[in-house]
């Protein structure tokens, strides 16, 4: 087991009721997470329209997640 | 006596993104801007709307997450500047409450020529739009509210 923060933004922020919480997850990769917290976030759609960053850095739903990492996930984007 | 023309160019490192949290000063941005060598400049604004896919918007609600925002909208303005070669590039993009017709996204970019100006505007808007994090909030005439682009994703949509 990993212990990581999950940070959710926007609408996800909205439905977890949270900005941020920490998990201890079994969790290999990004996409793990996401798929674990979906009763959280809320999302009824593939990951592959969100986005992920891990540390503050943007990063592919294959990106591993260690222990200690601040995850975050972002919804659909709307800027401009 | 010949002065070369890249001793016009003013001297900053990186074009700059910011966020801010109130209204964009679009004629100080414009000023900011001026450059000896520019033969023209470029500006897109996006602006609040009041209407979108039959929703009647009252106002607009913008969330970022600035240290990405940054991180991203400099990746963006550093592609644009490769693929159309400019003097200077800004762009600011602003966040919180916004009432209709007021200026969302600002975007300036100062060249030699026109071409370079116009292209890497379009550029640097299409950009921001699909990959920094920034989302956007409709609060609509009838109480409701949604999350552009998120109503198809979301457990809870636009009738919540």
């Amino acid at each position: 087991m990993k212990t990581i923060t999950v940070r959710y933004f926007a609408m996800f922020r909205e439905h977890a009721g949270v900005a941020e919480e920490t998990l201890n997850v079994s969790a290999a990769t990004a996409k793990d997470v996401f798929e674990l917290t979906r009763d959280r976030h809320g999302s009824t759609e593939p990951n592959g329209h969100c986005k992920v960053a891990i540390n503050d850095h943007m990063a592919d739903w294959n990106t591993a997640v260690n222990d200690g990492d601040t995850v975050l996930l972002f919804p659909p984007v709307a800027g401009g | 006596m010949v002065i070369p023309s890249c001793c016009f160019r003013r001297s900053r490192a990186v074009d700059v993104i910011e966020v801010a949290e109130s209204v964009i000063d679009t004629a100080a941005l414009q000023r900011s801007l001026k450059n000896p060598a520019a033969g023209g400049y470029c500006a897109f604004e996006g602006w609040v709307r009041n209407e979108n896919e039959g929703h009647v918007v009252e106002r607009l609600e913008y969330e970022a997450y600035e240290p990405l925002v940054i991180v991203e909208g400099e990746k963006v303005l550093a592609e644009a500047r490769e693929l159309f070669p400019f003097l200077e590039a800004r762009c600011v993009h602003r966040v919180g409450l916004l009432e209709l017709g007021e200026c969302a996204v600002w975007i300036g970019v100062a060249s030699a020529h026109r071409d370079e100006a116009f292209k890497a505007c379009r550029y640097i808007i299409d950009q921001i739009k699909v990959r920094l994090p920034i989302w956007k909030k409709e609060h609509y005439a009838n109480g409701d509210s949604g999350w552009v682009n998120c109503e198809r994703c979301a457990a809870h949509g636009i009738a919540d």
